[in-house]
């Protein structure tokens, strides 16, 4: 067993997707829980939350070359906590991880970071905002204005980003409930950044543009104990409207399912409790693994009925901790793209 | 009938039970030994090899200070920060054992401590004190912190998180950086993020399991020569239970037991009784290497500060191969004797005799063979290098000796006979000639004994009066201090000069000089210097060119790794080049070193303060006193003269004890091999005696001649066991060491130590006489009359 799987299994709550993700219903015991009506205040948000278990600064992005090959890109930022707090040093209780991939139709490449809190390898500043681990970054004057970097062995991209809407809160002005027994995080995104920069592929650097959508959520028991995994969809209408739409699957076969549909006037609706869903068409054997890379999406409220099939159905993040994350293509009442992730699948 | 034959072969050992015990005792002895030895040499490279994937050495490439020992914790930020996948490592001694801080979050390194409940241990790695550690070392440290045994661990060294151990080391920084074998794009040149690291490919960090290459070598050689020793063994006792059962054997094929079932039924019932042999010598060899390792494992940390764990465990490499090995060598005794066995013609009358005809064809054959080795070693002295090539030439020189032997003895009782003029000493001579290609065998395995103790013995005694000698010079101040801060070091410099007392500052970083990671000492030059350092070749005044700044000195290691000797230049940097002006002996040392004058290192580095100080004074207690109260300078930081010297001595008292034990048990396997040969003549000579009994020889004058022979022969194989032990010696310390260890030694000759052996072979032989000679004396008349009986 690879040695960071190891320490991941027995020191992060985030690291039990390998096991389920069981292990992130655990108490949140000595860690701070989300709270309803929390009153954000940025840019301090935008940093990191160490009393809470574990949190993320995701990106994703849908990317066409100038020939117009769709390529995509996720950048990820987790910090998880053994214990509440900051720690002097190497005493410090945080672990930091970053995930870097770059996707096409053919081809998926994923790299991994790991580092340990308070020695300055990784973190997050608010003023002016950075986020790092080891090289990678994401950072700028204004967390509207940001530069995007990651480095793999055979990949790597440099990036800008420019926000050209405001950031999105979700679930209740921001406290999201993942189910019914009330497990909650705190959780905005930024979906609205044009994006532009270049990606070094094996078969050289490639140009491109397109949309990215930045996920900042943190929690302490982010799911029950009943849950094992999740599909998360954030979908980016040609109309201009998108969609983030999530279900917690439970493990007796039932799923906990919310949304936030933005529409292009910028006007957000929520919905929980079962008016999103999302049920799985197609599944394909990706890493000895039936993994579903076509999915039914329903929001009947907002009249969305579409397919969502994955760009490239082998987007498998072999790492540490393994699973799918990849660019998909939207097809139904609404066209457009986005992107996928499934946590869960054994 | 298979089973009625198998049960009448097997009826030999019945009345030959001393034979049986012989046969299995010879096989074990000779698998017991080798399989001994490989298991220490087993143990000590999976320690090796433990070590090395445990501490990153020799797997990875790393980057090590270009100046001093430690590395900044900001330097391993900026590098990863940078690109540059790193992970840091931080080494220190805590108590009597070396603490090793790694970050499981970056290492590549697959650290898993053998633990259930694996969670909570992992828990306890980060941000607590837990130190991982074997049982062994766990014992040191207990009472200090709370550890978890982890059997996986080598020996004396503890492992922990990196903040752990620069909490319990009182450090803030690192010692060196493992590169990860895989980096990503975009990585700056190393020169632009960390210009004070300098990189360290793997193969060029000192290899442990290289440096004592030929302490294992040296081991290696023993527990072959006991195993040819104990082949020879075998080979008498096959030969012996054969020619006993020639008749037997011809009895059952006259029977019409056919041909290929007698050799089926002969070889299963021998290889049988082998494997119980060699069963036997593996339990053996376990209890020997249990007994011999600690000593071990305590010489290669004396000499290597390498740490083998002094707990055995029977692993498939050693006792497998001592089985196998086993096993083949009974078969090639076997086959030789079966194709006696299938020519045997069936109804001619069996004639046992002494195995190995004395033909002048044989002797020829002998000869050639002798000589082929002998030039093929001096081939190989003259043209080979390392340490397989020394194997060879000790092999060719010992086997083409052993092969030479029965021709030697010939000719030297040729001489004899020729001299004697007595009936009785001519007849005595004549019957010597007749028995040694009887003999040959066990004296082959009694040369090989002798010699490979004379052999060992120069090489392990000559060590010892050149470090013992090279101690007294090097340890000259009385007291040496050490000091772990700038402000200590500048207190303690002062306090002492200020007092009187003479003081050597010793400044010290490592370096990379012609691809080897080296020390660089920068030394006060003074008459302790000047009086106490014995140079193996030096320039005139070579310490005033170095006090002016003018000339380097370099260990023997150094100069002779990158090939230097006086005079050749040494860049230490870009603008300074200095020429070698001695070159100093540096044994126990795996590491080059460069000595420069004090001032000279000081314009190099400035940044170093020295950490050593040697002292020089009378009163060793006092001075530690002053020194404690004056400065505040711990107890344990203070080391005396007395105190390394005896350490050091240690090491070789164990080394000495080690090769004692196996020279003892290499003669007592080659006596042994004496007595079954005289034991299987004894039996034999029978015939031969009846004759000169008749003439009016007694029994006992018998006995007496008979003893006297195996005294004679032995002294005569031992006197051709010196020139042999010292060319083997020569071998040792000329060409093994130098390729090992870096350094050549001086050879000593020790007659009294020789003379003594001398003595041990002579009681070897009378004890290996002692009980053939017995029945000979004791052969009852009517036994010896029974030879006349077909008489007419």
């Amino acid at each position: 067993m690879n040695i960071k799987v190891f320490v991941l299994l027995c020191l992060c709550p985030f690291s039990v997707i390998a096991q389920g993700f069981s292990g992130l219903g655990t108490d949140a015991k000595e860690f701070a829980a989300p709270q309803p009506q929390y009153l954000f205040t940025f840019p301090k948000d935008h940093g990191a939350h160490s009393d809470y278990r574990i949190e993320w600064w995701y990106l994703t992005a849908n990317l066409n070359g100038l020939d117009g090959t769709a390529y995509g890109l996720q950048w990820t930022l987790f910090r998880t906590a053994l214990a509440a707090g900051e720690g002097e040093g190497w005493q410090s209780p945080q672990l930091w991880i970053g995930h870097a991939a770059v996707t096409s139709s053919d081809m998926h490449l994923a790299t991994e970071r790991f580092a340990r809190g308070g020695i300055d390898q990784a973190g997050v500043q608010t003023a002016p905002f950075h986020a790092w681990i080891d090289e990678w970054s994401l950072k700028g004057s204004k967390f509207e204005n940001l530069t995007l970097t990651a480095n793999g062995p055979d990949f790597a991209y440099i990036m800008t980003l420019d926000a050209t809407g405001p950031l999105v809160f979700h679930g209740t002005n921001g406290f999201s409930i993942k189910s019914a027994e009330g497990q909650a995080s705190y959780y905005y995104s930024q979906p609205f950044f044009e994006i532009n920069g270049i990606i070094t592929l094996p078969t050289g650097q490639v140009p491109v543009t397109g949309n990215a959508w930045l996920d900042h959520e943190w929690s302490s028991q982010p799911l029950s104990k009943t849950q094992s995994g999740w599909d998360w969809f954030s979908l980016s209408f040609d109309n201009g409207s998108k969609l983030m739409g999530f279900q917690l699957r439970q493990k007796n076969n039932q799923a906990f399912t919310s949304a936030t549909y933005i529409g292009s006037d910028g006007v957000i609706k929520t919905y929980e409790g079962g008016n999103f869903t999302a049920q799985p068409l197609k599944l394909t054997s990706v890493a000895n693994r039936n993994i579903p890379i076509e999915w039914h999406i329903k929001l009947a409220d907002q009249d969305i009925d579409l397919i969502v099939s994955a760009l490239n159905p082998d987007a498998w993040m072999d790492l540490s901790i393994p699973y799918w994350e990849g660019p998909v293509i939207l097809n139904g009442s609404h066209n457009g793209k986005g992107y996928l992730e499934m946590t869960g699948y054994e | 009938m298979s089973l009625a034959c198998l049960s009448c072969l097997l009826s030999h050992w019945r009345y030959n039970p001393i034979q049986l015990v012989a046969y299995i005792t010879g096989l074990a002895l000779a698998t017991g030994l080798w399989s001994g030895v490989q298991a220490i040499n087993t143990e000590a490279r999976a320690s090796y090899a433990a070590a090395a994937s445990m501490l990153g050495h020799g797997q990875f490439e790393q980057l090590v200070p270009q100046i001093g020992n430690t590395i900044k914790q900001q330097r391993y930020i900026d590098l990863r920060r940078s690109g540059w996948l790193v992970t840091p490592v931080i080494e220190g001694r805590f108590g009597d054992v070396r603490l090793l801080g790694i970050d499981l979050a970056t290492s590549p390194i697959n650290f898993l401590p053998n633990q259930g409940s694996a969670g909570p241990v992992m828990q306890s790695f980060f941000g607590s004190t837990v130190l991982f550690a074997n049982a062994e070392t766990a014992k040191k440290l207990d009472g200090l912190t709370k550890i978890i045994v982890d059997t996986s661990i080598m020996t004396g060294v503890a492992i922990t998180d990196v903040g752990t151990a620069q909490r319990l080391l009182k450090r803030r920084d690192l010692t060196r950086l493992i590169i990860i074998p895989e980096q990503p794009l975009g990585r700056p040149d190393l020169l632009a993020v960390a210009p004070d690291l300098r990189l360290q490919s793997p193969n060029k960090s000192a290899d442990i399991g290289e440096l004592t290459d030929s302490f294992h070598f040296n081991l290696t050689t023993f527990g072959l020569l006991c195993f040819a020793v104990g082949l020879f063994i075998v080979h008498s006792t096959i030969g012996l239970a054969f020619e006993q059962r020639l008749g037997m054997m011809r009895t059952m094929r006259s029977l019409g037991v056919p041909l290929k079932a007698l050799i089926i039924l002969i070889s299963t019932e021998m290889l049988l009784l082998a494997s119980i042999g060699a069963g036997l010598g593996i339990f053996l060899g376990y209890f020997i290497a249990a007994a011999l390792l600690p000593d071990v494992a305590a010489t290669v940390q004396g000499l290597y500060g390498a740490e083998i764990s002094g707990t055995l465990q029977f692993r498939q490499e050693w006792w497998l191969s001592g089985f196998i090995i086993a096993i083949l060598g009974t078969t090639a005794a076997l086959i030789s004797r079966l194709i006696q066995v299938a020519k045997m013609p069936l109804l001619a009358s069996v004639q046992p005799r002494a195995w190995a005809m004395n033909s002048s064809k044989r002797l020829r054959l002998l000869i050639i063979g002798s000589l082929i080795l002998f030039s093929a070693s001096i081939l190989l002295s003259l043209t080979g290098k390392g340490l397989i090539t020394s194997c060879a030439i000790l092999a060719c020189l010992l086997i083409g000796s052993a092969l030479a032997l029965p021709i030697l003895v010939e000719r030297t009782l040729i001489v004899f006979q020729r001299l004697s003029h007595a009936a009785v000493w001519e007849w005595f001579w004549a019957d010597t000639r007749q028995q040694v290609p009887g003999l040959s065998l066990a004296l082959m395995a009694l040369l090989l004994a002798i010699s490979a103790n004379i052999g060992v013995t120069t090489m392990v005694s000559s060590f010892r009066l050149t470090f013992l000698a090279f101690l007294d010079q090097r340890l000259a101040p009385e007291l040496f201090v050490q000091v772990d801060t700038q402000d200590k070091s500048i207190q303690l410099e002062k306090f002492l000069i200020s007092a009187g007392v003479e003081i050597l500052p010793l400044l010290s970083t490592q370096r990379e000089f012609s691809g080897q990671s080296i020390e660089l000492y920068g030394v006060r030059v003074g008459s302790t210097y000047r009086q106490n350092w014995a140079f193996l070749g030096a320039f005139p005044n070579a310490w005033n060119k170095v006090q002016a700044g003018h000339a380097i000195i370099v260990n023997e290691q150094l100069a002779r790794r990158a090939n230097l000797w006086l005079g050749d230049p040494i860049k230490l940097t870009p603008n300074l080049t200095l020429p070698i002006a001695a070159v100093v002996a540096d044994y126990g040392n795996p590491l080059g070193q460069m000595i420069v004058a004090e001032n000279k290192f000081k314009e190099l580095y400035p940044d170093i303060y020295p950490q050593q100080f040697g002292i020089r004074t009378q009163d060793v207690t006092k001075m530690r006193s002053i020194i404690t109260e004056a400065l505040g300078i711990t107890d344990s930081a203070m080391v005396n003269q007395t105190t390394i010297k005896t350490a050091s001595v240690d090491v070789f008292e164990r080394t000495f004890r080690v090769t004692a034990a196996l020279n003892a048990l290499t003669l007592i396997v080659a006596a042994f091999a004496l007595w079954m040969s005289l034991l299987t003549l004894a039996d034999l000579r029978v015939p031969q005696l009846a004759p000169v009994w008749t003439m009016g020889l007694t029994n006992w004058s018998l006995g007496k001649l008979e003893m006297l022979r195996s005294i004679m022969l032995a002294a005569l194989v031992f006197f051709c066991a010196i020139p042999l032990g010292l060319i083997i010696s020569w071998v040792l310390l000329n060409i093994v060491n130098t390729e090992a260890f870096g350094w050549r030694l001086p050879m000593f000759v020790f007659p009294y130590d020789y003379a003594r052996l001398g003595l041990y072979t002579i009681i070897a032989a009378v004890l290996a006489a002692a009980w053939p000679v017995a029945r000979i004396t004791l052969t009852p008349p009517a036994k010896l009359l029974k030879v006349f009986a077909n008489e007419h």
